[in-house]
């Protein structure tokens, strides 16, 4: 659907007056009832249906939305990285805005798990926060994508801009792996990987397996309708910086050439 | 290559003659290790114990001035244009950049060793690990450094945009730096190896980055 308005607005002269004025069409509303649909599903599924766990109790279910949400995270950053590889590469602006929407959203999903998992880890292990290895490593995910943002919104101008944040989202992938390579030899020398060693992995139920496969689903699917609307809404604004500007100047030229009729004008008589 | 060192002979000169780094960088950073012991009670034996991370911390901190300076200079008078038009290649002006930047922070981290050692009464030992420590960890903060400094370079928000880029991205050269020093100060250096060659990895990752990146990003306007 993306390729399809971006091929539209893409064809038409910047200034032209029949641009889409709004982000949604028939496709986005449907995938968008969907994902309200699968979203009602792990409520139902999650809270309802599927069991506590015997261990972390009714914590568990926070799961069903932290893991996807983490998985998808990780997904954004590396459309980012692709996004900006492919626009140094090609000067694709499509792929640039990719890049700009996915590392937006990846950001949003790094804070929800980020958060999540704190709502988790305070009745399970008791704390908020501890120095676990994929703990800090999602935070400096966090961190990185803020940098990346920041470069992207900058206030200048949008070839500089655009080419300088590529250069960030390129090199986003590989900051996160070594950084989390790093996280993980610095917290494993000091003590064993205790908190996952007997959770998560060792005994899923079957019905609380079915409620996370459903949380994926969900989670991907407000993913995509995210990224297709932020995209869209990026495009829009692009449309519209450069209509803005051609505008401007073509209200100065009525207004240069309403002084000189003016002044004419004046001086006939 | 004699591209590089002639922009790492110009930064130098640049500096030998102004005295910023020496004059402004190196008190600041003896003040940060002043302030960590008004933070931590001299008297409870923190400060020794607690060295390598302190040390490496107050390196980034001043290091993060050195390297704000180092893109000021190309800031005024419009000596970026003059560095394009100059024919210079532009990973030749990378690498010179980041040699200058290096041997900055190489004199850095030498005083701020003294430092410690007087100051925080921490017993320096276990030599190669410490030196090739120094040396790959001031490689990567120089190499990794220069890349992000060029992003936020001649915009009105570096200063505060180049901290935000730069000190995430630096969190293995931290962590690494710290715990092979802690290895090297605790008598255990076999631990601290694997970090120098993480260490190492960054830093030619960087190095290879920076080369590759360095030519579009000053060509822009």
């Amino acid at each position: 659907m993306t390729t399809q308005i971006a091929s539209q607005s893409r064809g038409r002269p910047s200034g032209a007056g029949d641009a889409p004025t709004s982000t949604g069409s028939r496709a986005t509303r449907v995938l968008g009832i969907l994902t309200i649909v699968a979203i009602a599903t792990l409520a139902l599924f999650g809270l309802v249906l599927s069991p506590a766990d015997a261990n972390q109790g009714d914590a568990v279910r926070i799961l069903y939305v932290h893991v996807p949400s983490a998985t998808f995270a990780y997904v954004g950053c590396f459309l980012t990285t692709l996004g900006s590889a492919l626009y140094l590469w090609k000067r694709s602006q499509w792929w640039e805005l990719v890049a700009y929407a996915s590392a937006e959203i990846a950001a949003l999903f790094t804070a929800v798990t980020l958060a999540t998992g704190m709502l988790w880890g305070r009745p399970t292990w008791g704390v908020y926060w501890v120095w676990d290895a994929r703990l800090t490593s999602t935070a400096m995910l966090l961190l990185l994508l803020l940098g990346y943002l920041a470069v992207r919104r900058l206030p200048a101008e949008p070839s500089v801009r655009s080419k300088r944040a590529a250069i960030i989202g390129l090199l986003l992938v590989p900051n996160v792996v070594i950084v989390r390579q790093s996280v993980q030899w610095w917290r494993t020398l000091h003590q064993k990987p205790t908190l996952f060693a007997n959770g998560l992995d060792s005994h899923i139920e079957g019905l609380m397996l079915f409620a996370l496969f459903v949380g994926f689903v969900a989670i991907g699917l407000l993913f995509t309708w995210l990224l297709v609307h932020r995209f869209r809404l990026a495009w829009l604004e692009e449309q519209l910086d450069e209509q803005g500007l051609d505008l401007a100047i073509a209200e100065r030229r009525a207004e240069a050439a309403a002084e000189v009729a003016a002044d004419t004008g004046v001086v006939a008589p | 290559m004699h591209d590089a060192l002639l922009v790492a002979g110009k930064d130098l000169r640049l500096e030998l003659r102004s005295r910023v780094a020496l004059n402004q960088v190196v008190p600041f950073a003896l003040l940060v290790l002043v302030l960590f012991a008004f933070a931590l009670d001299p008297d409870r034996g923190l400060l020794e114990k607690a060295t390598p991370g302190l040390y490496w911390v107050a390196v980034l901190f001043s290091g993060l001035l050195a390297l704000q300076r180092s893109f000021a200079v190309e800031a005024a008078d419009g000596n970026r244009d003059m560095l394009r038009l100059s024919g210079l290649d532009p990973a030749g002006i990378y690498l010179g950049k980041v040699l200058a930047v290096s041997v900055q922070l190489l004199t850095l981290e030498v005083l701020l060793l003294v430092g410690v050692a007087v100051l925080y009464t921490t017993h320096l030992g276990g030599w190669p690990l410490l030196v090739a420590t120094v040396l790959v960890a001031t490689a990567g903060i120089a190499a990794a450094g220069t890349l992000y400094g060029v992003v936020a370079a001649g915009l009105r928000v570096r200063e505060t945009l180049l901290p935000l880029l730069l000190l995430p991205v630096l969190a293995p050269v931290l962590i690494g730096s710290t715990r092979a020093f802690e290895a090297a100060l605790g008598g255990t250096p076999s631990e601290g190896w694997p970090w120098v060659g993480l260490m190492g990895v960054f830093a030619v990752l960087y190095v290879v980055a920076g080369v590759l990146g360095f030519g579009p990003l000053l060509e822009e306007a």
